[in-house]
């Protein structure tokens, strides 16, 4: 890990990874209270939320700015918005937490269900991103 | 929702970040970077913290207070662990072919991180429980 963190590029990215995450976490927290007592969908609407639509921007940002990609982004930049922001912004400890509470009270098929349909339009929001990136790309 | 609640959140997401960013490049470059061992390794650490921290805060006290959860539980550990990441390199696994390991990441990361969450949350509540 010493022979990492003397990297040259090192102290840019994770100050660039840091700032990503600290602006996700706080639009995460933001929209939890918007999706909770605006939509009245309550802590699981806010997790899912999150989680979904940080799949499809890491999937959609990787591929609009990798090798093939139309968009030129330098490698902070990439690490801001991927490892950084969408990091920052989704979160498995919340979506865990909330199905070992849906366990706790006796309901394992609500915590499976919940934890599969979460995953499940997670993958699929980063596939769409893949696609939708990958047209943009041509 | 307070500014202090807001300063707390990007304190926490901003620490939280970097040492998920550190953790699973140390796990990769260790492990190598064929599965994504880093991204499963935060994501389970950071399941049994936060059910250890619910066990800590079922008797309220500092651990259930606003500002711990704000800092702690959505900042920090919502800033490491990460579901991005996730999904990024579980369909990048299955765009290369590799659908066993894609489909492992993904039942590993679910099933392993809900074992954590209650693996976290009893230890807690047994210590609790022989220290009075």
């Amino acid at each position: 890990m010493s022979k990492y963190l003397r990297n040259a590029e090192g102290p840019r990215l994770y100050l660039a990874v840091g700032c990503g995450a600290a602006i996700g976490a706080l639009l995460r927290f933001l929209s939890g209270f918007f999706i909770a007592s605006g939509l009245g969908l309550g802590a699981l609407g806010g997790t899912a939320f999150v989680n979904i639509v940080g799949s499809f921007v890491i999937m959609f940002f990787a591929t609009i700015t990798g090798p093939d990609g139309r968009w030129l982004v330098g490698p902070a930049g990439r690490q801001f918005v991927m490892a950084g922001f969408c990091g920052g912004f989704t979160t498995f400890s919340a979506m865990s937490l909330d199905a070992f509470l849906l366990l706790q009270q006796g309901s394992l098929f609500h915590a499976a269900l919940y934890l599969a349909a979460v995953i499940f339009f997670s993958l699929a929001a980063a596939w769409v991103g893949y696609v939708s990136a990958l047209q943009i790309n041509r | 929702m307070s500014l202090e609640a807001c300063v707390l959140v990007m304190a926490g997401g901003f620490v939280g970040g970097i040492v998920r960013f550190l953790l699973s490049g140390f796990v990769g470059r260790r492990i190598g970077e064929t599965f994504p061992w880093g991204t499963l390794v935060v994501n389970v650490t950071g399941a049994f913290v936060i059910g250890a921290f619910a066990g800590l805060g079922q008797s309220g006290g500092f651990f259930s207070s606003e500002m711990f959860r704000d800092f702690m539980v959505v900042g920090l550990l919502g800033g490491y662990t990460t579901v991005s990441s996730f999904a990024l390199q579980s369909l990048n696994l299955t765009l290369g072919g590799q659908h066993r390991q894609a489909l492992f990441n993904i039942a590993a990361s679910a099933i392993f991180c809900v074992i954590a969450v209650g693996a976290g949350f009893a230890v807690v509540v047994s210590l609790l429980e022989h220290g009075q």
